[in-house]
Parts: structure tokens; C-alpha cells; sequence
């Protein structure tokens, strides 16, 4: 049985297939209760309720979005491009499925574990902004049209800032792989050998950006719903939407998934002697979620050129400036080797 | 190992890390209300690395795994450009001073292209020549489009930068095509490979790779971008164009044929003939209806380009030797005569028609005479010192076995007098018309002087480039 | 039929209508998005080489940076693509020309194409044990950090060029100094005036 999965064509792709349906279906049924929570946690901070009435505590109410979103008619502009105009939310929801194909749970649980596997996260995260840019395109209408080019200029600024972030982590690690980067931060001082630490501020700059890359507040200025409407977004409805949205959601666990693979020590337990396992990796993740939950709920919307210039003028020098200190650091083993972690990791 | 080899590329390295420090201090220190000094400072700078390389350069040295070479004939050419650059860099200050063009990004790209310029004239693998090229002309294109309120600049910079790009992708194929074929982008190991018997296929990159340096040179027919770009762009990046990027080309140029398929002189020969004798006959040709003083030292440029390659094509050390000394008479005769160009100006406003310069020799006889110098030695009137230059081409052709080419080229040197004695007879004979202004910079001033007094001197010795440029060519060459 | 054949030639033939699709559409928006179909397919041949760091980094500087630019231009564009198209037809009968003579010669060039002698250790990588960022990163900072650095100087190059010829100072716009913004008081950006009823200040 073990032989036919691992020797034969039709094995192999049987197990392949097997592995990303056990990695989709958590995901997406997780989503659902994010969503949930986002929600609930936004009403919280405002006192308000939130949603309450499907199901005990209002817990189904994602799934009644669900099913109204598939019924509903779809929508398409008049002198719209077909073709582009539902091949973008396409991109968006499977560029951000294709991404998790890398990100382990726990050591060895990954389906692919590719020695480059950040670069392929950054190259998948680097395309999502076709989505948005087709999108609004592809609407033939200028509010979709505006909020797009927006969104891409951000997205692309702030796509620079965590690649060089990224670059500082590989720098400490030698290696690319997440299990690598993960190993490197195991240690006897528990959460103090995470990588938050000795890459302190940077683990806020790449929130940060994390933020602005998946365009959720304070950066959410592609909808801007008092300027824009609803950003790129507009002329969509029912399941091109519903992909949209799911599509934005799963970038924005995948960063959760970073933050916690990068900086927080992935599947490692953060006091000494307790077993590592998946449990932290998702307790992680859920915690980084209540982040951007909160951010959402409590911070004001930047105005667009202070975000270019936050952009461009203060993280872009800044992780540039960190990748030349962590290099030297690194390179000359300040600390005992506190940057220098090639001999564990890679 | 690191240390020797950034001990041989040290002068290029001084120099770029001079551009980026010039380029930190000027943005923060006051920008634009710097330029003036900045195109003086490193028109020294450029001077002084000259003056360094001249005087220390000793030996063969190569550095990198041998894809960059420290060679007297590197040396010879680096010296050239470098002094060229300079040349040009401290009579363009007031220039464009005056008319508020100069920017201080103009010295610090030209300084970026001379370190081009240098790593291509240095080149020892096709790779390495074609970062040099690049970054050589990538700088050049931005400063033809530097006066950027003018359609014609801006129309000189994007015609160029077209046939340019399309210029690298041919040399780009045709390195590629010969690293097919030998395996590696070395040219020690391309001359391995291409000694004797050769395929189609080297052949086709081998007349790639010529044709995009060709038009590097702007040799016919590869010349279509010169007389627009020549137009077009600011006076002073026109005598830059005419001279520095010339040398570092036509150096290129010898460094390909020579080091990379010194060992199949018979397949490229005939290439460059051809290229050689369309060059000097379109140029002696097409310059005769110009009314344009750049137009015309446009195509100027690309006859002399003509007899240069006439050097080249006999294959030979003296060959070599005689572009050598080719070049460099001819980048003095440019500098003087843009010098002259530079200081044309009626009404403050600058003037390039040549029918401006009638009776020029009355109002200013010591300069008019400087001119009739000047172009006699670039038609190659004798006892001038273009007539030597272009002896020395003729000879290592006869002695090639080319005796029609030297046949051709004495014929076209003849047609080309002709627009030359033309600017001398409307000087000293034209008709009456209104005056030139009369002021000069001195810089320019003393260029003009300078380099006709050179023509004439020169002929005692030819300040004793002779030895030097048979040297460098024998270490190219063997 | 191997796994990694069957593969390649999905890729391969995707690269080429992909290529094809980017001269022939109509819409350039269109034309710049199978520009990128074909990157990306071009980056699958690379990851089936072996070279997934190459792959990458083709995903991510051409396809996430440099199209999406592209993409940008030409959306804004306006330009008659109809009679640029027009104009085009003009030479189309000597473009076809041309091209088809330069491919007829290729032909004959890779037809007869022979290698030099020694071209197998000439060719050889000089690459040991190590993975291959690994050795990709010995040999760009190792024996071509010339190269490296050049191309830094050429990308710097670039960058002034782009500058010096758009950057244009308008005299006009109010532009914001947030430090300034952060040092004004209220002490110093307001006065306080008790306003008597019926009269003005």
C-alpha cells in the first residue's frame, strides 16, 4: 500500500492531491471563523454586537454569506473585458491558495518543501496584485479603474520593504527553506531565541507592510469606501466577489503564517520543555489574526501620499539600512553568534 | 587573489566611487549652484587618473580569471578617453553654464560612462564587454536628451537609444552565438576555440558581434543614428560623443577581433574592409551638401571612423598601431574644433550654420587660422598632422596585402578635402554678412589653440605616441 | 512519455503562444498579460533545469515589478493603436522579408552548427557540492563580482538618467513637511482673541 503512493505516477499524484485537500480544507473552513471573528472583534472594540443571529452566537453567519454570495446573479459592466474581468478574481483567490503549498505546520509538514520556498512565497505574493490590477481594468469604470492603480502602486511599494526584511531572516538563517528558518530559531531560552528579538524592529516593519500588502487598515485605501466607492472591487458581485474576498482573507492568514514562521518561531514552543507542535503554529497565527483584527477596529485610514511616503522614505531606507547591520553582524558572529545561526538552521 | 585583482582595477574603481561620492555630496550640498565646479572638479579628476595610469601602468597584468585585462594597450586607450573626457568636460562648464543646462547629474554620468569606457577598453571576456558597453552608452543616451525642452535633444537621446538597444541586442546575439560555439564567454578561450577551421555558426556571431560594435563606431552602415544625434543634442555632449566614446569603441573594436579571434584573420578581414571603405566614402559624400557645421562634423566623424577601421582591417601590429595613433589625432583635431564650434554664438544665442563664419578671418585672424589648421589636418593636408594619421592607416594597409583599400582611401580622402576647404574658403574668401560675437572662454580658447598648434608641432615627432601606440599594439596583437 | 517531458512541453508550447498571442493581440493590455503568461511559463522551464532560484527570482523581479510597470504604461497609454497598426501594414511586406531571411540563415546556421574542439571543458561548471543558490551566490560574489558590481553601476545609471530627465521642480504645489507639521504648536499656530458682541476685531 505505502508502495503504490510512493513509487507510482498515479500514487504520487493521489498523495499530492491528498496532502493540499487536507491543507485547503482546514484553511477554508477556518477562514469562515476568521471572518467570523474579525467581525466579532470589530464589533467588540466599537460595542456593538456583531453578527448574532445565524446559528448559536451568530457562528454560521459566514456560511449564510456564503450561500447568498453563489446565488446571487453576477453582474458584468457593460463594455467590460470578459475574459479579464473574471480571470482577476480567479488569480486572486488561487494565488493566494497556491502560496500555503510551502508553509510547513509543523516540522516536515509541508507539502513542498522546496529549498526556496520564501522566494516562492514573495513571487506568489509579488503576482497578487494582477488580481487587483485586472480587476479594475477589466470593470471599464473609473472609480475599479483608480482604486486599482492605487492598490498596485501600494503593493508594489511595500513588497520591497518585507523582501528586504525576508533578506535579513535568510541572512541569520543561510537558508531559504521555512524549516530551516524555523530550526535556526530553536534554542534553550524558548520565545527568547525567536527571531523577533534579534530582528526586533523589523518584525514590526514586515507587520506593517504585511498590512499594506494585503491592503487591510489603516492601509485599505484601494476601497476607500468615502473615495472610492469600493476600490477595484466595485462592479463585482455574487461568486467573483466572494472570490475576491476569500482571496484577500487567505493573504492575510498567509502573512499571519509568515509572521509566525519568520519571527515567532513557527511550531516551536515558546517555554522551554513544553513539546512543540502544530498547536502553536496555529496559536500563532490566531494571535497575529487578533492583531489585524484590532488594527482594523481602532486606527484611522492613512491618507494616500503619507502612505507612499511611509512607504518609500522611512521602511525602504530602514530595511535596507538593517539588511547591511544584520550582514555584519551575521558575518562577524556578534554576540555568540546571536545573528549567525547557519550551523543550526541551514 | 581578491586584493591583486582589485589592485588592477583600481583607477576604474577610484573613479566610479569619485561619481557616486560627487553625486551624495552635490544632492545634499546645494545641488545645481555646485554643477559649475563639480564639471571642472572632475574634468581634473579625470585627468589626474590619466596622468596615474600613464605614469604607473607597467606590465600585463590580468584580474578576475582573466576577463579584464591591464595591457599597454588598455593603458594607451584609457589615457586617451580619460584626457579626451577631460578636454571636454572643462570647455562645456561655461557653455552650458550660460545657458542653463548644466545640471550636476552632466559630470557625474559622464564620469559613470569614461568608467564604462574604461572596463570596455579592458575587456577580457564578452560578458565584461558588454556590462562596459552598456554602461558606457546607457549614460550617453541620457545626456543627448539633457536639454529636455528641446524637441530635438530629446528626439536625439530616444533615436539613439532605439538604434542603440537595438545595436547591444545584435552584440548580444552574437556573443551569444560564439559562446555556443566555444563554450565559454573568455576571450582567451574563444581564441582557443576559433583557431583554425571554424563553423557557420561562429561566422554568424562573429558578424553580429562586429555589427553592433560597428555602429558603436558609427561606421557605415551602421551611421543612420550620428547626424540626428550629433544635431540634436547640447554642443558640448556632441564633442563628447565625438571623441571619447569614439576611442573607447574603436579600442573595443581591436580588443575583439585581435584577443578574441586573433587566431581567423581571414573570415573578419574582409568585413571590416568593407565596413572601412563604405565609411570613408559615405562620409566624404554626404558631407559636402551639409549647411550644418555638427551635421557635417557628423559625418566627419564617420569617414575618419572609415580610416580608423582601415588600420584594423590590415590585421596586423602596425595595423594596430596605426588606429592607435589614428585615434588620437583625431580626438585632438575634434576637441579643437568643437573648442571653435562651442564659441559660435551670435546674439549670446549659439549658431551652427556654417554660413555664419563668412569672412570670419577678418574680424578674427588668429583664430580663423587655428580653424584653417585644424581643417587641413582633418582633411589630411599635408605637413599637417592628420596627414600623418592617416599615412600610417594607408601604409599598414599596403602592407597588408589591402593595396585597393589604400587605393580607396586615398581617393575618398581627396573627395573629403572638399567640404573641409570649403569652411576655410567661406572663412577667408565668403561674402560679407553679419558678425559672430567675439568673445571666447578661455578654455575653449586655449583647446582651439592648443590643439592646432598641436597639428602643426606635432609633425617633428608626434609628441612621441609613435613608440607608445607600437607598444600597446604589441601586446594586443601577437 | 516521462513526467518532467510531458511537463516541458506544456510549458514550452505555453511560452511560444504565449510569445505569439503577445505580438498578434490586439489589445495591448492584453498583449502585456500574455507578456507574462509566457514569464511565467519560462519560469517553469527553469525550475524543470533545476535553477528554482532563477525561476524565482524571474517571478518576482519580471513578473511582480517589471510587467506590472509595463502594465501600468500602457493602461494609461493613449495612444491609436488602430493607426499605429495601420501604419505598420505599410512595412509589413518588408518586415516579413527580413524576418523570414534572418530565419532562413539561423536555419543554416544551427544546421551545420558543430562545436569547437574542447568545448566540453571549456563549458564545465565550476560549481562543487553546494546547492545552487548557494553556488550561484559563490560565483556572482566570487570570480564575477565585477559583473556584479558593473551591473549595480548600470542599474545607478539608470536610475539618474530617469531622474535627470523627468524630474521636474513645480514651483506650484504645496508639498507637505511632516517634521514641520509635528513641531507646530498651538502656542505659535493660534491666537486666542476675546471677540466683543457687536464689534469686529
Amino acid at each position: 500500500m505505502v508502495e503504490f503512493f510512493t513509487n507510482t505516477n498515479l500514487g504520487i499524484v493521489l498523495l499530492i492531491l491528498g496532502q493540499c485537500l487536507l491543507v485547503l480544507l482546514p484553511l477554508l473552513v477556518a477562514l469562515a471563523f476568521l471572518m467570523y471573528a474579525d467581525r466579532k472583534i470589530w464589533a467588540a472594540v466599537q460595542m456593538r454586537r456583531g453578527p448574532n443571529v445565524v446559528g448559536v452566537f451568530g457562528l454560521l453567519q459566514s456560511f449564510a454569506d456564503f450561500i447568498k454570495y453563489i446565488v446571487k446573479e453576477i453582474v458584468v459592466p457593460a463594455g467590460a473585458d470578459r475574459f479579464v474581468f473574471f480571470l482577476a478574481p480567479m488569480i486572486s483567490f488561487v494565488l493566494a491558495v497556491i502560496a500555503w503549498a510551502v508553509i510547513p505546520f509543523n516540522d516536515g509538514w509541508v507539502i513542498s518543501d522546496i529549498n526556496v520556498a520564501i522566494l516562492y512565497v514573495f513571487a506568489i505574493s509579488s503576482l497578487e496584485v494582477y488580481g487587483v490590477i485586472m480587476g479594475g481594468w477589466a470593470s471599464n469604470s473609473k472609480y475599479p479603474f483608480l482604486g486599482s492603480l492605487r492598490s498596485a502602486a501600494q503593493m508594489i511599494s511595500y513588497e520591497v520593504s518585507i523582501g528586504l526584511i525576508i533578506i535579513g531572516v535568510i541572512i541569520s538563517t543561510g537558508s531559504m527553506n521555512f524549516g530551516d528558518i524555523v530550526r535556526a530559531q530553536d534554542g534553550n531560552y524558548g520565545l527568547f531565541n525567536w527571531y523577533w528579538l534579534p530582528h526586533f524592529p523589523m518584525m514590526f516593519l514586515f507587520f506593517i507592510s504585511a498590512l499594506a500588502e494585503t491592503n487591510r487598515p489603516p492601509f485599505d485605501l484601494p476601497e476607500a469606501e468615502s473615495e472610492l466607492v469600493a476600490g477595484y472591487q466595485v462592479e463585482y458581485s455574487s461568486t467573483p466577489f466572494l472570490l475576491f474576498m476569500i482571496g484577500e482573507l487567505t493573504a492575510v492568514v498567509l502573512m499571519c503564517a509568515l509572521v509566525s514562521l519568520l519571527f515567532l518561531g513557527g511550531w516551536l514552543s515558546p517555554i522551554p520543555g513544553l513539546p512543540d507542535g502544530i498547536l502553536w503554529m496555529v496559536g500563532k497565527m490566531a494571535f497575529c489574526f487578533f492583531i489585524f483584527a484590532m488594527i482594523k477596529a481602532i486606527t484611522p485610514r492613512y491618507r494616500y501620499d503619507q502612505l507612499m511616503r511611509l512607504g518609500w522614505k522611512v521602511f525602504l531606507p530602514m530595511s535596507l539600512g538593517w539588511v547591511v547591520i544584520v550582514a555584519f553582524l551575521a558575518k562577524f558572529e556578534v554576540l555568540g553568534g546571536f545573528w549567525a545561526r547557519w550551523a543550526i538552521g541551514g | 587573489m581578491i586584493s591583486a585583482d582589485i589592485q588592477t582595477v583600481l583607477p576604474e574603481i577610484v573613479l566610479a566611487l569619485f561619481a557616486m561620492a560627487a553625486l551624495l555630496g552635490v544632492v545634499y550640498g546645494g545641488k545645481d549652484r555646485l554643477a559649475g565646479r563639480l564639471t571642472s572638479l572632475t574634468g581634473l579628476v579625470l585627468a589626474l587618473i590619466a596622468l596615474w595610469i600613464a605614469y604607473t601602468g607597467e606590465g600585463t597584468r590580468t584580474a578576475f580569471g582573466g576577463s579584464f585585462n591591464d595591457d599597454g594597450f588598455a593603458r594607451f586607450a584609457k589615457v586617451t578617453v580619460l584626457l579626451s573626457a577631460a578636454a571636454v568636460l572643462l570647455m562645456s562648464r561655461d557653455y552650458m553654464q550660460r545657458r542653463g543646462l548644466l545640471r550636476f547629474e552632466y559630470p557625474v554620468l559622464v564620469a559613470l560612462s569614461v568608467v564604462g569606457m574604461m572596463v570596455m577598453v579592458s575587456a577580457g571576456d564578452l560578458m565584461v564587454l558588454y556590462m562596459g558597453l552598456e554602461l558606457q552608452s546607457l549614460a550617453l543616451y541620457v545626456i543627448a536628451a539633457l536639454r529636455r525642452d528641446s524637441a530635438k535633444s530629446t528626439e536625439a537621446g530616444l533615436k539613439y537609444f532605439v538604434l542603440g538597444a537595438l545595436s547591444s541586442g545584435l552584440l548580444l546575439y552574437g556573443a551569444s552565438l560564439t559562446y555556443g560555439f566555444a563554450g565559454t564567454t573568455l576571450f582567451s578561450g574563444i581564441i582557443e576555440a576559433a583557431s583554425d577551421d571554424i563553423s557557420l555558426g561562429l561566422l554568424f556571431g562573429l558578424v553580429f558581434l562586429i555589427s553592433g560594435v560597428a555602429f558603436k563606431v558609427s561606421a557605415a552602415p551602421f551611421h543612420m543614428w550620428t547626424p540626428d544625434v550629433y544635431e540634436g543634442s547640447p554642443t558640448p555632449v556632441t564633442a563628447f560623443f565625438a571623441t571619447a566614446p569614439k576611442v573607447a569603441a574603436m579600442a573595443l573594436f581591436a580588443r575583439i577581433i585581435h584577443d578574441a579571434f586573433g587566431g581567423i584573420v581571414g573570415e573578419w578581414q574582409q568585413i571590416i574592409a568593407f565596413l572601412s571603405v563604405l565609411s570613408m566614402f559615405l562620409g566624404a559624400v554626404a558631407a559636402i551638401g551639409q549647411t550644418n557645421i555638427k551635421r557635417l562634423m557628423a559625418y566627419s566623424s564617420i569617414a575618419h571612423m572609415g580610416f580608423a577601421l582601415m588600420g584594423l582591417a590590415a590585421g596586423s601590429v602596425l595595423g594596430v598601431q596605426a588606429m592607435l595613433i589614428y585615434m588620437a589625432i583625431y580626438v585632438t583635431m575634434n576637441i579643437g574644433t568643437f573648442a571653435f564650434i562651442l564659441s559660435m554664438e551670435k546674439d549670446g544665442r549659439p549658431v551652427v550654420e556654417i554660413s555664419a563664419l563668412n569672412m570670419y578671418s577678418k574680424r578674427e585672424p588668429l583664430r580663423a587660422l587655428a580653424m584653417l589648421v585644424l581643417l587641413f589636418s582633418l582633411a589630411g593636408v599635408p605637413p599637417m598632422v592628420g596627414f600623418f594619421g592617416k599615412f600610417y592607416v594607408l601604409r599598414a594597409a599596403y602592407d597588408a596585402g589591402l593595396a585597393w583599400l589604400a587605393v580607396a582611401g586615398v581617393i575618398a580622402s581627396v573627395i573629403g578635402a572638399y567640404y573641409y576647404l570649403r569652411i576655410v574658403f567661406v572663412m577667408y574668401f565668403g561674402k560679407e554678412s553679419e558678425a559672430l560675437d567675439g568673445a571666447m572662454p578661455v578654455f575653449q580658447w586655449l583647446m582651439l589653440m592648443g590643439s592646432a598648434a598641436a597639428m602643426v608641432v606635432g609633425v617633428v615627432n608626434l609628441f612621441g605616441i609613435e613608440p607608445l601606440a607600437a607598444a600597446a599594439a604589441a601586446t594586443l596583437v601577437n | 512519455m516521462t513526467v518532467a517531458a510531458f511537463v516541458f512541453y506544456v510549458f514550452a508550447v505555453t511560452v511560444l503562444l504565449g510569445g505569439l498571442m503577445t505580438v498578434v493581440s490586439r489589445n495591448p493590455v492584453h498583449s502585456v498579460l500574455w507578456l507574462i503568461l509566457t514569464f511565467i511559463a519560462s519560469a517553469g522551464l527553469f525550475v524543470l533545469l533545476g535553477a528554482e532560484f532563477v525561476a524565482m527570482l524571474l517571478m518576482i523581479v519580471y513578473v511582480g515589478a517589471v510587467a506590472v510597470l509595463f502594465l501600468f504604461v500602457v493602461m494609461m497609454l493613449d495612444i491609436d493603436f488602430a493607426q499605429l497598426r495601420a501604419e505598420m501594414s505599410k512595412y509589413l511586406p518588408l518586415a516579413l522579408l527580413i524576418g523570414v531571411i534572418i530565419l532562413m540563415e539561423l536555419a543554416m546556421a544551427f544546421g551545420v552548427w558543430d562545436f569547437s574542439d574542447g568545448f566540453a571543458t571549456r563549458i564545465a561548471a565550476p560549481t562543487g557540492e553546494a546547492q545552487n543558490t548557494a553556488a550561484l551566490g559563490l560565483l556572482i560574489y566570487d570570480q564575477y563580482i565585477m559583473l556584479f558590481q558593473l551591473a549595480g553601476l548600470i542599474l545607478l545609471v539608470a536610475m539618474i538618467g530617469a531622474i535627470v530627465l523627468t524630474l521636474r521642480h513645480r514651483k506650484d504645489v504645496k508639498r507637505q513637511n511632516p517634521v514641520a507639521q509635528m513641531h507646530r504648536d498651538p502656542a505659535k499656530a493660534m491666537e486666542l482673541k476675546d471677540v466683543k458682541p457687536g464689534q469686529g476685531l
